[in-house]
């Protein structure tokens, strides 16, 4: 079993009190009726899905309850980083370097 | 083999008035209840009959003997009209069942993925008890309380009474 730290517990905790929520950082159109159908199925469908760094959003659902961030490494499925939503991304570049 | 030691006892203590809180001044609310709020996420504190655990950000889970719920009640009432609270009572959502013994950690590891020797005593966690949500507070070395919905105790109490019979025949 994976070990998630919750940066709101600030402690390793397993991982099935986590719930996967998808792609981190992808933020809602402003104004949805103003951008066009390509913009707007890209917003909802479109995913990047890397071999490699993935940031992604977590909840803590049966714990503090709380949305966070994660970087995780597809490949490996290691956890390099996790902080809390609304915080900005981490250097993926260094993150991917320590997971080497 | 004599079962004359039981490994772990399960019992139902008295029943409690259990709110649950979402406030953002904890500081606040904690003066007009006469309780210190801890900050800290699974904290705990306890002050006579009543106590309050931190669970998560801005959630606490208030706990006082049941005679006490409409007095509180009403204090909660008299700090919502200064202050934004959201206070539920859920008294009867859940029950709390005390495990206790020297076998109570192995007993709580059949369901509970948490490392729950690493849980300070007079601390608490909300975790899962084999896929049911349960909050989990730790009294004494040998002692927890696991308070869980109430629909779910029927399901919870026959695995934790297969587990004892398991742990008082050694296996």
């Amino acid at each position: 079993m994976l070990l998630i730290r919750c940066p709101y517990c600030e402690q390793d905790l397993p991982e099935l009190e986590f719930a996967y929520a998808g792609e981190a950082h992808i933020a809602r159109p402003q104004d949805p009726s103003s951008v066009s159908d390509e913009e707007w199925r890209d917003f909802l469908f479109i995913r990047s899905n890397p071999r490699g760094v993935h940031v992604e959003r977590w909840r803590h659902v049966n714990g503090c309850a709380r949305f966070f961030n994660a970087a995780r490494e597809t490949v490996s499925d290691r956890f390099l980083a996790t902080y809390k939503a609304g915080e900005p991304r981490p250097d993926i570049a260094s993150l991917s370097g320590e997971a080497r | 083999m004599s079962l004359t030691t039981a490994p772990a006892v399960i019992t139902e203590p008295a029943s409690t008035t259990r709110i649950s809180l979402r406030i953002i001044d904890p500081a606040a609310v904690g003066a007009g209840l006469g309780l210190a709020f801890p900050t800290k996420i699974g904290a705990r504190t306890v002050a006579g009959a009543r106590s309050v655990l931190c669970l998560g950000p801005d959630e606490w889970l208030v706990q006082a003997p049941e005679r006490e719920g409409e007095a509180m009640t009403e204090a909660l009432a008299a700090i919502g009209t200064t202050l934004p609270l959201s206070a539920v009572d859920i008294s009867d959502r859940e029950i709390t069942l005390a495990l206790s013994g020297p076998a109570v950690l192995d007993l709580l590891a059949i369901g509970c993925p948490r490392d729950l020797a690493q849980l300070p005593v007079g601390s608490g966690c909300r975790t899962l008890f084999d896929t049911v949500q349960v909050v989990l507070t730790r009294e004494a070395p040998d002692r927890f309380h696991l308070t869980v919905w109430r629909s779910f105790a029927p399901h919870l109490q026959a695995l934790l009474d297969i587990a004892l019979r398991e742990l008082a025949t050694g296996l």
